[in-house]
């Protein structure tokens, strides 16, 4: 593999293991900057343990161990002392079940300019602000800031928490199955709020829905018993994928 | 016949449910009829006269509210951290397990015991002598497990997503925990506290031989003096003073005053945690 130019994240024979379970099997793959790439693959097959190496969230877990290496704009993150809290500021998470903090909407924004030093009270409204527009729900809730976020429908929550992330000022944005705990059009919107994202930030979204792959990424990686068996243009996996297990799996024979 | 089985069955879970309930209203009945009679405001505010037989018992009820007060500084700020500890912060190896195997064994032991080892440590060995301080501090350990317990039972119930979702965003290990796990868990470990000092403040065996004073009818004036308590005077008045039978609606009435404290304080931790949960609810 070349190193390309706009290359965000490359990674390199990473594994995971889980205490001797190994749940990722030496994966190599380049992510680019400012574009989608879908994560497809049955169950069980590593998407999500890949989507978390990415920005460390699988240090939580004790029993984990990771090989290989994570490149982020030429710096592996999992050299010694790399700093896990700077890393999380650059490479923002959404999870599947929309998790706000039991604060008002206000709160949930700034709450990462907030930890991260941001005190000033103009400063704050401002980036409270545009993280709601660029997520889509300022005109929603911007008579109600200071009202519990857990008062807001599903899909609500969940771009509140993409608005939290954005907050931030990330690089990359990882998404893990963010609209399977919705209804179909605030799947619709969050698809939307993605594709419009993209100028801005580099995507990771693991997706079960294949309709939802083919819409919005511009590359796709099929994932199965932790390796990576196709990884490419959304357009040729879907359309002519080279592997017969991912036009099995894409066109539903097996998954 | 199946019918008839089921009624029965039925009729005697409803009973011993109702056990429960009746022995709590003649309790409660009879110390009220036998107590409200001396209860007034001189018999709250003033103190006993004439070896007991008259006069109130303020410096009881003094003596109890101070006695609390060191037994919650005690017991509240190490329970809180030790829970955080535990919940968040330890591995959960085989030194977590012994901690937790001794704050369950610690819970156990006789509140009795917990007076002797008062006598030794606070007592004696720090020489903080017969001491509202000595007394305060061995409630406060005999305490300690129940206020760790509810601290980790009360942080371990705020869901892991907000955890996550903390961490996801930059932060460090203490600030998630200071911003968005202890806030949702202060009703719960309010509540157990709460319950573990009005227990507390209903012993008698643990002051005993750490400070209770027999009469003390002046308030204690420094953390060394000795001091009355309600559950040790009214030991006292059943079963120590030469006239028992006289002083009987006293004791009566000492111990109504008991358990309306314990009650207030009860209830205090039922309205606490109706009032901040609804901040949290989930």
């Amino acid at each position: 593999m070349t190193d390309r130019v706009n290359c965000k994240l490359k990674i390199e024979n990473l594994s995971v293991y889980y205490d001797r379970e190994q749940a990722l099997d030496d994966i190599s793959m380049e992510i680019d900057c400012r574009e989608i790439t879908a994560l497809i693959g049955p169950s069980g097959c590593g998407k999500s343990t890949f989507l978390r190496s990415l920005n460390r969230m699988n240090d939580e877990i004790k029993e984990a161990s990771v090989e290989g290496s994570v490149m982020l704009d030429g710096e592996d993150i999992y050299e010694n002392g790399y700093n896990v809290v700077e890393l999380r500021k650059r490479v923002g998470m959404v999870f599947q079940q929309p998790n706000p903090f039991p604060k008002s909407i206000y709160d949930n924004v700034a709450y990462g300019p907030r930890i991260h030093g941001i005190r000033d009270r103009d400063e704050l409204d401002e980036i409270v602000e545009e993280s709601l527009k660029a997520a889509a729900l300022w005109e929603e809730v911007s008579d109600r800031l200071n009202q519990s976020a857990l008062d807001l429908s599903g899909g609500q929550q969940q771009r509140l928490c993409i608005a939290r992330a954005i907050a931030v000022k990330p690089d990359v944005i990882l998404l893990d199955e963010p609209a399977s705990a919705l209804d179909p059009q605030a799947t619709a919107k969050i698809e939307d709020l993605l594709t419009e994202l993209k100028k801005n930030y580099t995507i990771i979204i693991v997706t079960h829905n294949m309709q939802q792959a083919a819409r919005i990424s511009d590359s796709t990686a099929f994932f199965w018993l932790g390796r990576v068996v196709e990884y490419g243009p959304t357009d040729k996996i879907f359309e002519r994928p080279d592997d017969q297990r991912t036009e099995d799996y894409i066109t539903g024979r097996f998954g | 016949m199946q019918n008839w089985k089921q009624r029965l069955g039925f009729w005697t879970l409803r009973t011993s449910a109702l056990l429960v309930l009746a022995v709590l209203i003649f309790l409660l009945g009879d110390i009220i009829l036998k107590g409200g009679g001396v209860i007034d405001l001189e018999f709250l505010s003033s103190p006993p006269r004439q070896g007991m037989t008259a006069g109130g018992i303020f410096p009881a009820i003094a003596g109890t509210l101070y006695l609390s007060l060191i037994t919650a500084l005690v017991a509240v700020p190490l329970g809180v951290m030790g829970g955080i500890y535990l919940s968040e912060y330890a591995s959960q190896g085989k030194l977590t397990r012994l901690i937790r195997m001794s704050i369950r064994n610690l819970a156990g032991v006789p509140s009795i015991v917990f007076g002797m080892f008062g006598v030794a440590i606070f007592v004696n060995y720090f020489g903080f002598g017969l001491s509202l301080l000595s007394a305060g501090l061995t409630l406060g350990i005999m305490t300690l497990p129940v206020t760790i317990t509810a601290s980790e039972e009360a942080l371990k119930s705020v869901p892991d997503s907000y955890r996550q979702g903390a961490l996801a965003l930059g932060a460090t290990r203490w600030q998630m925990i200071r911003t968005c796990i202890l806030p949702p868990a202060v009703p719960g470990m309010l509540t157990g506290s709460i319950l573990g000092l009005a227990r507390a403040a209903g012993e008698t065996a643990p002051i005993l031989f750490t400070g209770a004073a027999f009469l003390h009818p002046h308030l204690p004036d420094s953390p060394f003096s000795q001091f009355m308590a309600l559950p040790y005077h009214l030991y006292i008045l059943a079963t120590q003073h030469h006239d028992i039978s006289r002083v009987r609606p006293i004791a009566y009435g000492t111990a109504l005053v008991l358990i309306i404290l314990v009650l207030i304080l009860n209830i205090g931790a039922i309205i606490l945690r109706e009032k901040l949960s609804r901040r949290y609810r989930r």
